[in-house]
């Protein structure tokens, strides 16, 4: 079964970002960025599927600029066996990605498209959904656990009250939580081998999508600054306090 | 034309996330109606009906409904879509899981977590664990929206007298279907709603030692979380998770125990009125936000403040 996965190349988690003072956006230049964290998570998933005899053929695609290759290398070494970047300087949005997605996904007609619940920058948690809404397949998001069968899958699903399961059709969506696998190393032998997997590269404009984007930003900024950094020197002082000074207990 | 709002519900009553999602449709400005889709929903629409602001509620009843996976609710909402100007949903798990696929069906974008309504085609939201504020304005015809559980007020759950309507339900897709769940179960306030929250992290070593924060919580009526560091360690659910990715909190009070404060926690409960730091690192990020931050051992101080807390109570 073949098995495509999505992987974004965002502004590293460790990163303390900084908005532009022109309040266009955040600043990227010359800021450490890597795979999406969730993307991680979808990547070793579709290796350990491959690992258990069930993925045959793992297509990692990622979408923007020229060093989103990178990222892609990164799910090769990890064990992907090719990959498929969308080449655009454009700005995408979650439904135009999903459109791209979905051109790609009619192509190379994989039974599961595994991705990452949410990128860690615009916080939007949208793609996985649309992209089966598109395709008219089922999704499982927020993935804690993963069975795939024959015919469909299993799926545990964190959601806030707990665990939730759910039984799929296949093909199918599936997006990832953080408990799902904890993504590996890749080795020094494999990140050599990766440099030697094919990447091929396509234009939105070839897979016959329109990336408009649909929202305009018009301005970002940062949120009001939390004044803290109070300390009180005992358990006494601290019930007291919140007791007659801040009146919350 | 009128905004459409899509309930959280358990069939017998709304979830508190639904009433926030009301009050941003509130701000936005319309007539607000409510949807309820479930099986034997009866008193959750009427509860629905008796809330503020709310002009009708429709009711969708199947037996896909009773736990309604996304795929079958959004071939339920889509058509009703084309005569609404706006659709809200609750940004909890389900919402988040929901609102995307109808976007995608409708081909319009879908704004994620909004936590300010600027105008109705202008909204606020967090991006980067809410490290920015992002203003962005939709080119669609119809909005399609979820709201941030602490950035609205709850609607009152009294006062409407709103009508029931019954809409037709296309029922099962067949494409998946709930086989299951195992949800926690507690004595304690949820966390989204709770007015304290006592939280441990990595700090707090095992599962075990949690039981220190559960005796503080009971007698602060407090819930409690954990930092995705003490989730990943097992020493708790994935359920308690407070964060950029588990659940965004804004109570009364916070008390984080053994956390050091890494951005993505930060991110989940920065908005909270009053914060209180328990770690023994002077340098933990925590102390930078906490209005209350005590350095030492937590396995002294949280015993402590729990028989101080007892011993006043004892008192009044």
């Amino acid at each position: 079964m073949k098995v495509l996965v999505a992987v974004k190349r965002v502004v590293d988690f460790n990163v303390k970002i900084r908005v532009k003072s022109d309040k266009t956006g955040v600043e990227t230049a010359n800021v450490k960025m890597s795979m999406n964290p969730f993307d991680e998570i979808a990547v070793e998933a579709a290796v350990r599927l491959k690992e258990a005899g069930i993925a045959s053929d793992i297509i990692a695609v990622s979408l923007g600029p020229a060093p989103c290759q990178e990222t892609i290398r990164t799910a090769l070494a990890m064990g992907a066996d090719r990959g498929v970047h969308v080449l655009t300087d454009a700005e995408l949005q979650p439904l135009a990605v999903a459109k791209l997605l979905k051109a790609i996904v009619d192509k190379e007609a994989p039974r599961l498209v595994i991705l990452g619940k949410q990128a860690i920058d615009d916080d939007c948690n949208q793609t996985g959904q649309m992209l089966a809404a598109l395709l008219g397949w089922p999704q499982a998001t927020f993935a804690s656990k993963l069975e795939i069968g024959d015919a469909g899958a299993r799926v545990t699903r964190e959601v806030d009250g707990g665990l939730e399961t759910e039984e799929i059709k296949l093909p199918a969506v599936v997006t990832t939580d953080l408990r799902l696998n904890e993504p590996r190393y890749a080795s020094l032998p494999n990140i050599m081998k990766a440099k030697k997997k094919p990447i091929e590269q396509v234009a939105p404009e070839a897979l016959g999508v329109d990336v408009t984007p649909r929202l305009v930003t018009l301005k970002v900024e940062e949120p009001p600054r939390r004044q803290g950094g109070g300390k009180v020197g005992s358990v006494e002082e601290l019930v007291d306090k919140l007791m007659n000074e801040a009146r919350v207990i | 034309m009128p905004i459409l709002v899509i309930a959280e519900h358990d069939n017998q009553a709304l979830k508190g996330a639904t009433l926030v999602a009301v009050s941003a449709a509130a701000a936005i400005g319309g007539e607000i109606h409510l949807l309820v889709a479930g099986r034997n929903c009866r008193d959750a629409a009427a509860a629905g009906a008796q809330v503020a602001g709310v002009a009708k509620v429709l009711v969708a009843e199947d037996d896909a409904y009773a736990h309604p996976v996304a795929e079958d609710l959004a071939a339920l909402i889509v058509p009703l879509a084309a005569g609404y100007s706006h659709l809200l949903a609750p940004s909890t798990t389900f919402g988040k899981n929901l609102m995307p696929r109808i976007a995608a069906l409708l081909d319009v974008a879908q704004i994620s977590d909004i936590s300010a309504v600027i105008a109705p085609d202008t909204f606020v939201r967090p991006i980067y664990a809410g490290n920015a504020l992002a203003t962005v304005q939709s080119r669609d015809r119809i909005k399609a929206i979820t709201v941030r559980g602490t950035a609205f007020p709850a609607a009152a759950a009294s006062g409407g007298s709103a009508a029931i309507e019954t809409v037709a339900a296309p029922g099962a897709t067949g494409l998946a279907r709930f086989a299951g769940a195992e949800l926690a179960r507690s004595e304690r306030p949820e966390l989204t709603s709770a007015r304290v929250i006592i939280s441990g992290g990595r700090g707090m070593q095992s599962g075990d030692n949690f039981k220190l924060l559960e005796s503080v919580a009971d007698k602060l009526g407090a819930a409690v979380g954990a930092s995705r560091a003490a989730v990943d360690a097992g020493f708790v659910p994935n359920d308690y998770q407070v964060g950029q990715t588990g659940k965004i909190v804004a109570p009364e009070l916070y008390i984080a125990v053994g956390i050091s404060g890494a951005i993505q926690h930060l991110a989940g409960m920065k908005d909270s009125k009053v914060i209180v730091a328990i770690n023994k690192d002077e340098e933990a990020p925590i102390f930078q936000i906490a209005d209350y931050g005590l350095v030492g051992d937590l396995f002294k101080i949280v015993p402590a403040l729990d028989a101080e807390l007892g011993r006043r109570a004892g008192k009044r």
